[in-house]
């Protein structure tokens, strides 16, 4: 089925905050084995200028696929989730996410196409602080498969 | 750091993936896709057999920036493209990943942007892999 193209532009509403927790840090930096000290320590975070200890540059996908999943779940986009898959992926970092950040991710669909049968959608999500400061734009291009 | 030529090669960084560190991305990232730990659901969907999160994927390359920079906080913007999954058998070897970058373009503000290599077996599994860093 192919998307419609006026849902270009949609916007969901904000997410729920999600808080940045140290341990949360910790695991997700121990998985990729990211192994540098201010994934892990506070006063080595601080000595490099981070209030607090910084998250490796791709964990911001665990506050935002989670938030990108509203367009999968919204049955006016009417995709299926089981022939889903991940096309690409771009983070753009504003600052690096740290621990003690209180994050809302507002998701918006950016792109609408297809190509060889497959249905590709590209969302959106803007990562920022309670207070409004923009803290990473977060881009996935999602594949429906024909 | 010195601002590197358009060229320069980081050092290549060699690791592999086994079932356990698909178990454990899974519990850290929260995406429990059972293509990623279940040979029974990645056949059934005409997989080879369980394969590695891309995001997993994508986050072991970074390391190889990372560790080039010494500051994981340098890494300002980083997109790649999944281009083939990489399929992780079920033994103690598991997959072999290799990431190789190189300089590729000075950018404006003390920026550089460095084009990654990702294979396994010889094949290249991550596509379009850009990283931008701030070395000033």
């Amino acid at each position: 089925m192919a998307l419609d193209r006026a849902l270009v532009g949609r916007s969901y509403p904000p997410s729920a905050v999600y808080e940045v927790g140290r341990a949360k840090i910790a695991e997700f930096a121990t998985a990729v084995g990211a192994d540098d000290p201010v994934h892990r320590d506070p006063e080595a975070a601080r000595a490099v200028g981070h209030p607090d200890v910084i998250a490796p540059p791709t964990f911001a996908i665990v506050v935002s696929l989670e938030a990108a999943f509203v367009v999968l779940s919204d049955d006016e986009v009417g995709l299926d989730y089981s022939r889903v898959v991940h096309g690409d992926q771009k983070f753009t970092h504003h600052r690096p996410i740290r621990a003690g950040d209180r994050l809302v991710a507002t998701t918006t669909i950016d792109a609408v196409r297809s190509a060889a049968g497959n249905d590709l959608l590209t969302t959106r999500v803007e990562l920022a602080t309670e207070d409004g400061e923009q803290v990473c734009t977060a881009t996935s291009m999602l594949v429906a498969r024909g | 750091m010195d601002v590197p030529a358009v060229g320069t090669e980081l050092p290549e960084l060699q690791l592999r993936v086994t079932r356990a560190d698909l178990v454990r991305y899974a519990g850290a990232s929260g995406d429990f896709n059972p293509i990623h730990w279940s040979d029974r659901v990645a056949t059934a969907v005409g997989l080879p057999g369980v394969i590695a999160h891309g995001m997993l994927t994508m986050g072991l390359a970074a390391r190889a920036v990372t560790a080039w920079t010494g500051d994981p906080a340098a890494l300002v913007d980083y997109q790649v493209r999944f281009g083939r999954p990489v399929v992780v058998p079920d033994d103690d070897d598991g997959a072999e990943l290799t990431v190789r970058g190189t300089v590729a373009a000075h950018l404006e503000d003390g920026r550089v942007r460095v084009d990654l290599a990702v294979t396994s077996g010889g094949e290249k599994v991550l596509s379009l892999a850009r990283a931008v860093v701030r070395l000033a």
